[in-house]
């Protein structure tokens, strides 16, 4: 009899099962672990108290972006908190053997971003990392999650994660995305579809089109804001796209092995006939650039639409929709496009690779910033940094009026003193809106880099096609449609 | 390591919010820690202190004096949406919470919570109407929460059962964790890691 069709992350899932025992969670091979300086101390302090090593060092990678400051490396860290972070990450990876991409690295960088820049994020992988946003790795058709720090203790000391088998989901993106619209907006647009807790309990698979046609910098920007709705993990199956990015990165398979390891990845998408527990579908032709209003990434309109009001929404969300504009101070009916700005947010491991990094130039080019507006742009990694520079897009920045950094998780988490002050407005690239997220009192605004930086010339949001002088492909609509099957 | 859990009885905090994210029920700047110490201050701190570090009036929800010392929360759908930091658990156990009821929990959230054995208890959407209309009805009526019996026994006497990880249970029950348990099956490990060689070296 012919094998059971399987999804792509049914064969990863397969392929990592170490033992099933009966009443335990599967316990599940771990291929790569990342480490970052905030969610790691304690784990390396438990391991310390059992007397235990790291088991696996070589499949054990660090940073440090969190907590580290985006300006001058040569300075000393004024937080006293987090340079003892700092130097603890540091110290930690010295005495368990684990390689450390530490300050004044040349691959240093966001957890998200230099994993995939170095080639270690391949095909068919489990990784790990104590961050809800491992999720990007899925983009490579690997899978993905991010883990407490409990967790990170486990994997330290087995290279294994106990686990239950999740639910899966199909998220199909058909047809083609206009001009001015792309990854970022797929995904807000998915959120606010199915809500922030929509994916719990699942693996979300991306499939259709719109999604083949992506970059893998793009495709990462998709899977990364998987955690936003809610499941663990979302994937993309590896294609030529896929391999293209690996060839010749410096942990990627070389010679012959890079073959073999091409030839185990064409092996690993959908089978056909597999199915999936949940289904839906969005016509990518049909989405525009999407912005949040909100406290959290599901309160995401069009750009071109209104803020909703209470009769927009279900009697239950109704408290929380008047709860979230009361704290952004935003009226509801009230166009979106056009609210004041003070403060653009331009990095994260969203939108801080290099891709990014040229969108939002392409936009700035030949533009200054709008009079009072603080525009941060933070790369996702030296690398990152450096190919920009290499490209002259620091230059255009810089005669913008922005400010070019090392690169970091900055405005994106507020820990290293870039944030916004109480009450402040600021349009961000990075992937939560909540409450104090971006500094305490600050309001956030999420958006793809074209419209931060078409928003950085103005002052005020706004729809980056009207900058970059191209039509809105169809009418503009402020939710996507979709279908649902079960 | 934990120390053995079986059951509490206690008042119960009633927060009806959806969506309580991480960054609410610990912000970010507190993450600079490199201990567990400390968190029960940063519990829900924003909500608590105005920007200025003013307690805000009323205070909020575990600022309300009569709210001292409670160790139920009953919160809104998607409790702990957000960030894998498990600072959000360690600053609720810190304060003193031991179980949270709710319709749902965010994935990595609930695991995190299991491992501080910190109950995250899921009830039916009707179930979680009906117990907020008691609690916000009888404030200072006393629930219990019994993992072994695996039941929730509330103040007139009615008792629903709960579902919690038969696994997570049987760990929390006996005041341990995980890792042991996974050491034990190491050689089951060393053998599925010599048919799989690793894919990558990060050493080279
Ligand atoms: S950039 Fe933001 S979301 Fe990404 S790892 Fe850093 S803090 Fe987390």
């Amino acid at each position: 009899m012919a094998e059971k069709p399987r999804t792509l992350f049914e064969k990863i899932w397969d392929d990592h099962v170490v033992a099933s025992d009966p009443g335990a969670p599967a316990i599940l091979a771990i291929d790569l672990h990342l480490v970052h300086e905030v969610t790691s101390p304690q784990a390396f302090t438990g391991l310390r108290e059992r007397g235990l090593k790291v088991r696996k060092p070589g499949q054990t990678v660090a940073t440090a972006d969190h907590s580290i400051p985006t300006l001058d490396p040569s300075l000393p860290i004024a937080d006293e908190l987090a340079a003892r972070q700092l130097r603890q990450i540091e110290e930690n990876c010295r005495e368990f053997g684990v390689p450390f991409h530490g300050k004044g690295s040349p691959t240093r960088g966001i957890v998200h971003v230099i994993g995939p820049e170095l080639g270690l994020t391949q095909p068919g992988m489990t990784i790990v990392c104590g961050d809800s946003h491992t999720a990007t790795h899925g983009a490579f058709g690997a899978l993905a999650f991010g883990i407490g720090t409990s967790e990170i203790e486990m994997v330290l000391a087995t290279q294994t994660l106990l686990q239950r088998k999740p639910k899966t989901f199909q998220v199909r993106i058909d047809g083609r995305l206009g001009p001015g619209v792309g990854a970022k907006d797929i995904i807000l647009a998915l959120i606010a579809r199915i809500g922030i807790g929509g994916g719990t309990g699942h693996v979300i698979e991306y499939t259709g089109d719109a999604i083949r046609a992506l970059s893998m910098e793009e495709r990462m920007t998709v899977c990364n804001m998987t955690i936003e709705g809610g499941a663990r993990a979302g994937l993309i199956a590896p294609d030529e796209t896929t391999f293209a990015y690996l060839r010749g990165r410096k942990f990627a398979p070389q010679g012959a092995t890079w073959d073999e390891a091409v030839a185990r990845w064409r092996t690993l998408p959908t089978d056909e006939g597999a199915t999936y527990d949940r289904t839906i579908t969005i016509d990518g032709d049909a989405l525009e650039p999407m912005v949040t209003y909100g406290t959290n990434p599901g309160m995401g309109i069009g750009v071109t639409g209104r803020i909703p009001s209470a009769a927009d929404v279900d009697p239950a969300d109704r408290e929380e929709l008047e709860r979230a504009l009361a704290y952004m101070g935003l009226e509801a009916g009230k166009s979106i496009a056009g609210q004041k700005l003070d403060v653009v947010f331009i990095g994260s491991c969203t939108n801080g690779r290099i891709e990014d990094m040229r969108a939002a130039a392409s936009v700035l080019k030949g533009h200054h910033v709008a009079p009072g507006l603080r525009v941060l742009v933070v790369p996702g990694s030296q690398q990152v940094k450096k190919q920009a520079e290499r490209e002259g897009l620091d230059s255009v920045f810089r005669a913008a009026g922005a400010e070019w950094r090392e690169s970091g998780c900055s405005m994106c988490i507020a820990m290293n003193g870039d944030q916004l002050e109480p009450g402040q407005y600021g349009i961000s690239t990075s992937n939560r809106n909540f409450q104090g997220r971006q500094g305490k009192g600050g309001r956030t605004f999420l958006a793809s880099p074209l419209t931060a930086a078409a928003s950085a010339v103005t002052g005020v949001i706004t729809d980056p096609r009207t900058l970059l002088g191209v039509a809105p492909k169809s009418a503009a609509v402020s939710r996507p449609t979709t279908v649902e099957a079960h | 390591m934990p120390e053995p859990f079986v059951k509490t009885t206690s008042r119960v905090i009633s927060i009806p919010r959806a969506n309580i994210d991480t960054d609410q029920i610990c912000p970010a700047r507190f993450l600079k820690i490199t201990d567990k110490n400390g968190l029960a201050d940063a519990l829900f701190f924003d909500w608590r202190f105005t920007p200025d570090g003013q307690k805000r009036q009323p205070p909020s929800f575990i600022d309300e004096p009569v709210n001292a010392g409670r160790q139920i929360l009953l919160v809104g759908d998607n409790f702990g949406a957000g960030s894998s930091r498990e600072h959000a658990p360690w600053a609720l156990r810190a304060w003193g919470v031991r179980a949270i009821v709710s319709t749902s929990f965010a994935d990595i959230f609930g695991g995190n919570a299991l491992k501080n054995a910190l109950l995250p208890i899921v009830v039916s959407a009707e179930r979680h109407a009906a117990l907020q209309a008691l609690a916000a009805a009888n404030r200072d009526g006393e629930w219990t929460i019994d993992l072994e019996a695996q039941k929730v026994t509330l103040p007139d006497g009615d008792s629903f059962a709960i579902e919690i990880d038969p696994f997570a249970r049987t760990m929390i029950l006996a005041g341990t964790d995980e890792i042991g348990y996974v050491r034990s099956r190491l050689p089951a490990i060393e053998a599925w890691e010599a048919v799989h060689p690793a894919r990558v070296d990060t050493l080279t």
